[in-house]
């Protein structure tokens, strides 16, 4: 089906190129000109005005991105603390960009179709202007300065862990092609690990100290669970080769890198419930739930099953190939109220009681 | 033909001259800087189609995932079972893709061609400094493209660790199919590939110091050649530390050293590896992969100008500037490797230090966008299909570079870091805006490496349709990574939280499919025009420049009296007080006439 979908579309593109070389062709003819492969004043006014069309189409398809697929809540809607500050820097960088884009298409593609070259016409012997370049220095000097000092204020108070805050203590331990979580239990502290220390036969899966007594109410899981409002700072490893924990909701990344823990914290904000009673997302999630029942019907068409609804999570990809599955290498995340939080951590196995 | 040229000239291959040049000197072992233009531009050229039929494998596999294809079965074989694309495939053309894109056709076949065709030419030089190294840095180039070509038939799949090879997954022979022999192909290849660079862009530089004809002084040199000089360092500089950390990674790979590994649980047992760093090869990788995306670009950028100039009829804006802005990015190339590890676990610091430097590199870019449009502002344009492209290479690369502000800032690199967001901004700024470049040099320097014109209406249909669909590929691209869509997924229906994104990947998908189908006109044009376009004259574009003043037919040594002195810069178009609309670069300044201080 899609092959022939392609074929079709390959075909069409070829009648559409013929003919349009004999529509250039046959303007040719008009012109009393041969095809000497040098453009004539008639080609530098048709291109002239076709730079003109192509700003609308730039124009048009900007206005199409944004209408279509620049309402995605991830966007907008963060979810943790940090997120709002990156988000308001982003907002502040696009209007920049798109002001600058704007303006100097429209310069460029305005300007090629206004000086369109024509026979007798001589163009200006316009060499330098050291104002002129000097002015189009230091504008984007100083738009720039602004946004680097943003950027590096919100960079600093994102990766600058603040200890004092005494944030919640998880491991996030990544393997091809699976995560795993280690909450470092009543102490918060982590017990001592080390990939060499990993032990198939007695379930120490992550390579945990067993006889750190820091370890012994470590809780490992699969499934990750955060409470709103407290910080939580990863400590993150990697057991084989590089992944990285991308947390999108979060505005959270960092690499996972087999021989060094790296760290990442942040403050969520909203609890999975909050997030999916906000009005973007419920939009987000009826418009996926109606892709879903499209795909379904074709594929019970087929005899297959069908999709399940789609319910949102919070979600921690692995953002940094790692192979074979590397496009299926997920963990949920379940932000809940403290109470939540504290039942259902109750309710897991320690390290040292899951130890065979 | 004179045979006492005055500069140092390759004499002693017994070559050219009186001697009866035989099928395999003239075409096959050509010491001659123009033959060896054209081989690297073929070369590049069909590296360039099995790149891009790649990425519409790839991108048809994004858009219809699970579909079975007849296309898949009939070109990927075991790799598509039932003509549904395997995953570890995927990446692996990916992985190929990128790097026959970046190095193969942009470094080896942008640089190779207008280099070695340019240099000698509009310095006013009969050859390249040594024509036999020349010779050998292509032969080298070509091996190295039959390497990287076998690894895709190995039983394993060739490389599959993305163009960056990081490891421990390219090390690690267990961690992935294309770790194995494909990885040991594509180290080597690259090695390889490296020495070429380096042999190229050493004579270049000689060349550019030394062999200027008489008056032409480094401020009278036309902009291409300063961009090519410039490039030309930037890789002396850079390629050895990808050769060092290939090396290093051979060692880890085969000699159990762990340079770049430590602490491995891999498939059931402990490896012995202790003490090394992945970041560490990051460092390394990308001190010369930063500076490659200039070693692209710089090239492109000094055609693109010489083209503006020559096709509106008016000097470049600011000659000093854009050569001043040439010398600040390469300065400052070498030292923003670091944002691209602002998630990789480094010290928090020294991604503020990189932040910093990298949105400096956007202040040189700035100035020479808008000195490309001044350029443009109250000329006689004539739209020749190079100088739409040229037109073309600034579009994109504004709106390419644009986004650069915002991966390079580290503080919004955390969110959209190795999402398309990344892959629109790159395609954008580098690899659009590079062929682009390309595309424009070959447009206007084919009546003088063929000595025919290429069909200007399939020219204009070629550039039109190609810009609808860049735009239409790269620009809902940036959404998809706003969204957090990763790169490198094989399908994106793992998530249901992407589904929404089926249509844009269509979309995508669609223009792309178009895209590659217009370089047919394309490269019908190329082909077809070296044996029936129309011939050329000496000077189709009016150009100031000493290349042409050569003769059509080439021959041995450029020119056949002595080579032309040099009396003013390369752009005096439209100047007051000449009838015509250009004066050649050997024209003497008339009585009175001065030269612009510029
Ligand atoms: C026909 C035009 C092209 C299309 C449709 C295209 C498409 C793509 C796409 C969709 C990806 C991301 C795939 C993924 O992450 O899963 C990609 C990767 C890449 N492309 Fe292209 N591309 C094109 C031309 C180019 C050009 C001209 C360059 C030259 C710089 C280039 C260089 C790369 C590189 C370096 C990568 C990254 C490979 C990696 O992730 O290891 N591409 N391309
Ligand atoms: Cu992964
Ligand atoms: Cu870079």
């Amino acid at each position: 089906m899609t092959a022939l979908f392609i074929i079709i579309i390959v075909l069409f593109a070829a009648v559409a190129i013929w003919q349009m070389v004999k529509i250039f062709d046959l303007a040719q003819v008009r012109t009393e000109t041969i095809n000497n492969g040098i453009a004539t004043d008639y080609d530098n006014k048709i291109n002239g005005y076709l730079m003109l069309a192509f700003l609308a189409f730039i124009y048009i398809i900007t206005i199409i991105s944004f209408v279509y697929w620049g309402d995605l809540p991830l966007m907008s809607n963060a979810a943790s603390e940090h997120g709002a500050e990156v988000d308001n820097l982003m907002l502040i960088s696009m209007i920049v960009i798109f002001t600058v884009q704007i303006i100097t298409q429209f310069l460029l593609h305005y300007f090629a179709f206004k000086y369109r070259g024509e026979k007798g016409k001589k163009a200006l012997y316009f060499a330098d202007h050291n104002t002129l370049e000097a002015v189009w220095t230091i504008i984007p000097v100083i738009v720039l300065a602004g946004l680097i000092i943003y950027g590096l204020f919100t960079w600093n108070s994102i990766m600058n862990i603040d200890e004092d805050a005494d944030p919640m203590v998880v491991e996030l331990y990544a393997q091809q092609f699976a995560w795993t979580a280690r909450y470092a239990g009543q102490d918060n502290v982590l017990g001592m690990a080390n990939v060499r220390l990993i032990d198939i036969d007695k379930a120490n899966v992550l390579g945990i100290d067993e006889a750190d007594p820091n370890a012994e109410d470590d809780i490992i899981v699969k499934e990750l669970h955060l409470p709103v409002g407290k910080p939580v700072l990863f400590e993150i490893r990697s057991q084989d080769v590089l992944h990285s924990a991308y947390m999108p909701h979060f505005r959270a990344q960092m690499n996972c890198v087999p021989g060094m823990i790296t760290k990442f914290a942040f403050t969520p904000t909203l609890t999975t419930k909050e997030m999916r009673e906000t009005p973007e997302m419920i939009a987000k999630v009826e418009n996926i739930n109606n892709i879903r029942a499209e795909k379904s019907k074709e594929l019970m068409a087929k005899g297959e099953e069908e999709l399940d609804p789609y319910e949102f999570h919070f979600l921690l990809l692995c953002n940094k190939i790692c192979g074979k599955s590397h496009y299926n290498m997920q963990m949920n995340i379940i932000v809940e109220t403290q109470e939540e939080f504290d039942a259902w951590i109750a309710e897991q196995k320690t390290f040292k009681e899951s130890l065979k | 033909m004179s045979t006492h040229a005055v500069d140092i000239h390759a004499h002693d291959d017994g070559h050219g001259h009186h001697h009866k040049e035989t099928f395999v000197t003239k075409y096959i072992f050509s010491q001659d800087h123009k033959m060896i233009a054209k081989q690297y531009l073929i070369t590049g050229t069909l590296m360039g189609i099995i790149g891009v039929m790649m990425s519409l494998m790839f991108r048809i596999q994004i858009a219809w995932p699970e579909e079975p294809n007849i296309l898949f079965e009939a070109l990927l074989g075991k790799w598509a079972p039932g003509g549904v694309m395997d995953a570890d495939i995927y990446l692996a053309l990916v992985t190929i893709h990128g790097t026959i894109m970046v190095f193969f056709v942009l470094t080896a076949g942008l640089s190779g061609t207008f280099s070695n065709l340019l240099i000698p030419y509009q310095i006013g030089a009969r050859d390249m400094a040594s024509g036999f190294i020349n010779m050998l840095s292509y032969w080298i180039f070509f091996v190295s493209c039959v390497l990287m070509l076998i690894s895709l038939f190995l039983e394993a799949g060739p490389a599959a660790a993305g163009w960056t090879i990081y490891p421990p997954l390219s090390a690690l022979p267990m961690a992935q199919g294309g770790s194995g022999m494909g990885m040991t192909l594509w180290l080597i290849s690259m090695a390889i590939f490296i020495a070429q660079s380096l042999l190229g862009s050493l004579n270049y530089i000689v060349t550019v110091i030394n062999m200027r004809t008489k008056g032409m002084s480094m401020t009278r040199l036309p902009l291409t050649v300063w961009a090519f000089f410039v490039t030309a360092i930037i890789g002396v500089v850079s390629f050895p530390v990808l050769l060092s950390a290939a090396l290093l990674l051979i060692m880890d790979r085969s000699f159990g050293t762990s340079f770049f590994l430590s602490d491995i649980f891999i498939q059931g047992e402990v490896l012995h590896y202790q003490g090394g760093s992945p970041v560490l090869f990051e460092h390394l990788f990308w001190f010369l992969g930063h500076p490659e995306v200039y070693i692209v670009i710089l090239p492109a950028m000094g055609i693109v100008s010489e083209i503006m100039a020559t096709n509106s009829r008016k000097p470049i804006f600011g000659y000093r500037a854009m050569v001043a802005s040439i010398l600040a990015i390469a300065f400052l190339s070498t030292i923003v490797w670091g944002h691209h590890m602002f998630v990789s676990g480094m010290n928090p610091f020294l991604g503020s230090v990189f932040t910093f430097t990298t949105l400096l590199i956007a202040i040189p870019s700035a100035v020479k966008a808008f000195n490309w449009i001044t350029t443009i502002w109250k000329g006689n344009l004539q739209m020749n299909p190079a100088m739409l492209f040229a037109i073309g290479f600034v579009s994109t690369f504004i709106t390419g570079g644009l986004t650069g502000i915002i991966v390079g800032d580290s503080a919004l690199d955390i969110n959209v870091h190795d999402t398309y967001f990344v892959i629109a901004h790159f395609h954008l700024v580098m690899g659009i805006s590079a062929i682009y470049g390309m595309f424009a040099g070959i447009y206007h320097w084919y009546p003088k490496m063929f000595g025919r014109m290429m069909n200007k209406n399939l020219g204009y249909i070629h550039f039109w349709i190609t810009a609808i669909s860049a735009y239409g590929v790269f620009f809902p691209m940036h959404f998809i990574g706003m969204a957090g869509l990763p790169r490198r997924y094989y399908t994106n229906s793992a998530f249901p939280l992407f589904d929404d994104l089926t249509d844009v990947n269509i979309v995508i998908t669609v223009f792309a499919l178009i895209g590659g189908a217009i370089q047919l006109v394309y490269l019908y044009n190329f082909f077809v025009s070296i044996f029936y376009g129309k011939k050329a004259t000496q000077n189709p574009w009016r150009a100031t420049t000493l290349e042409w003043t050569t003769p059509v037919k080439h021959i041995h040594g450029n020119w056949p009296g002595e080579i032309p002195h040099v009396y003013r810069w390369a752009y005096d178009y439209s100047k007051p007080g000449h009838d015509v609309d250009f004066v050649p670069q050997n024209v003497p300044l008339k009585e009175g006439e001065e030269e612009l201080q510029h």
